[in-house]
């Protein structure tokens, strides 16, 4: 069975405007995640982490390399991905024009659900968030917190296979962020989605990944564990030194723990 | 819940209050100019100021005769389709503009260099071009107004939230759900704009058109009163327009209240 995402060799380099060497964002990357695997993905900013998501979302193609997500390629057969990749993005992205349960239920109206059905469904995922009684409020009359749940919501109304997440709690403060980190673990278990996380925290990406993935500039492994759920609280500690390690680039060499 | 209704009262209250304040100064204003007008009239030759109740004499005998009736309705119709042409293609070259920055570079100065040529010029080429009345006057609106919409139209395009974009395209629409889902409810604040704007040089366009071309219409009206010297049915007819734009404006208000109510209002104006 091959592997929900694979990544084989990839590189992504961008233009410049002022017509100097491209800028490469990602070189020679290779990496597969398994069908309900959680991978968290860390890196300083710039280290091509949100490339890495644009190219698993098909937003960007490769510069080399190839990109596969379910055996198909994100960018080139754009259309089929319909209904199987979720995104929450580290700002909520809503549309402003569209009440809560309007924006929940977009994903779910563009993948052509029966209006009726997708009220439904888009309701009780506001229900589930705790925003039933704002389902018809406009998003500039909803907190930062509640927008971002609502963003989580629209992610999830539409069951994807996939689910990325850009830094999707960076921007709240830290009682709402580990309030809703809490809702979306659980949500993931319940749902049993593949899910890429993005992530500059390394606490987030202990809390949340299974595995963990550390890149280093221009984007590839430079450190890579996989969290098992009966580890100790001093094996956890040790895996935090050695990502905090890795990202101040005390470790030159690639290391892979897994 | 209490906390709720409450915050939902003060708009609602806010905005009676705004209605109510535009409708008296809106009153106010258009009072004091009738009072000046009667008071000129007053010490004023009657060819250049008749009074006010002769004036309102002429609008009612305009409203309440068919023939005038008509003329009115012909004028507003002129208005309204050549906005409605301008709308199509000004939007129809918006967008290909939109998408293509090399196209736009090549557009912008045909748009440019239109704007600059007077109302009276396209009265005059459409005159020499064409021979039906109603396409001529047709030909001159759209070309008039035109450049407006489709600047509003690419402004709002192109201001578009590349971050909504993404989030949308993230849940592979088709093309037309896209122009449906994220375009249309963007651009379409710049089109009720444009469209508000419009209507004001629409009417002033339309009214030179009929003079020089048109036999029935506002503009048609105004040169007969301008050849018997008749200032009250020229200043009723003149109203007549005015009356027009101002029901429009309204009507356009209105759609935009409805379909602007998403944003966000400060309590505190600068």
């Amino acid at each position: 069975m091959p592997p929900e995402i694979l990544f084989e060799r990839v590189s992504k380099s961008f233009p410049r405007r002022d017509g100097g060497p491209a800028f490469e964002a990602i070189h020679d990357l290779s990496f597969a995640v398994e069908r309900g695997e959680l991978v968290a993905i860390l890196g300083k900013t710039g280290c091509g982490k949100s490339t890495t998501f644009n190219l698993i979302s098909g937003l960007i193609q490769p510069s080399h390399g190839r990109v596969a997500v379910q055996g198909h390629d994100p960018y080139a057969d754009f259309a089929w991905f319909r209904g199987k990749i979720g995104i929450v993005f580290q700002n909520d992205r809503l549309m402003p024009w569209r009440t809560a349960l309007e924006n929940v239920a977009l994903g779910l109206e563009l993948n052509k659900v029966p209006p009726a059905q997708r009220r439904e469904i888009a309701a009780s995922w506001l229900d589930r968030l705790g925003l039933g009684r704002h389902a018809n409020d406009f998003p500039h009359a909803l907190s930062g917190g509640m927008r971002q749940r609502v963003s989580i919501a629209r992610a999830f109304a539409g069951k994807p296979d996939i689910l990325l997440c850009d830094e999707p709690f960076s921007a709240l403060d830290e009682h709402t962020g580990n309030a809703l980190r809490r809702e979306f673990r659980e949500l993931l278990r319940a749902t049993g989605a593949t899910a890429i996380f993005i992530t500059h925290s390394i606490d987030e990406a202990l809390w949340l990944g299974a595995r963990l993935v550390v890149f280093e500039r221009p984007a590839r492994i430079a450190y890579e564990t996989t969290l098992r759920a009966d580890m100790s609280e001093d094996e956890r500690e040790a895996v935090r030194g050695r990502i905090r390690e890795v990202l101040s680039g005390e470790v030159a060499a690639v290391a892979l723990d897994r | 819940m209490a906390l709720a209704d409450g915050e939902e009262a003060l708009p609602r209250a806010g905005r009676f209050f705004a209605f109510t304040r535009f409708r008296y100064e809106s009153v106010v204003a258009l009072a004091g100019l009738a009072i000046v007008w009667q008071i000129a009239s007053l010490f004023v030759p009657h060819f250049l100021f008749p009074s006010v109740p002769e004036i309102a004499t002429r609008l009612v005998e305009i409203f309440t005769s068919w023939n005038s009736l008509f003329d009115m309705l012909a004028t507003s119709a002129r208005i309204l389709a050549g906005l409605a042409g301008a709308f199509v293609f000004g939007t129809l070259l918006a967008v290909p503009m939109a998408r293509s920055p090399a196209l736009a570079r090549y557009v912008y100065p045909l748009l440019n260099f239109n704007q600059g040529i007077p109302a009276l010029s396209w009265v005059v080429i459409a005159i020499i071009w064409f021979r039906g009345t109603e396409f001529r006057i047709f030909f001159i609106m759209v070309m008039t107004t035109l450049p407006a919409f489709t600047f509003q139209v690419l402004d709002a395009y192109r201001a578009m939230s590349k971050d909504l974009f993404e989030m949308t395209l993230s849940f592979r629409p088709t093309r037309l759900d896209l122009l449906r889902t994220l375009i249309w409810p963007t651009v379409l604040p710049g089109i009720l704009t444009a469209w508000k704007v419009n209507l004001g040089n629409a009417s002033r366009v339309v009214v030179v058109a009929e003079l020089v071309g048109a036999t029935g219409g506002v503009g048609y009206e105004l040169l007969q009163q301008q050849q018997v010297f008749d200032m009250a049915g020229a200043i009723a007819w003149t109203l007549v327009l005015v009356i027009f734009v101002l029901v429009v404006q309204g009507i356009i208000t209105l759609i935009e209240t409805r379909a602007l109510r998403y944003r966000a209002f400060a309590e505190h104006a600068l």
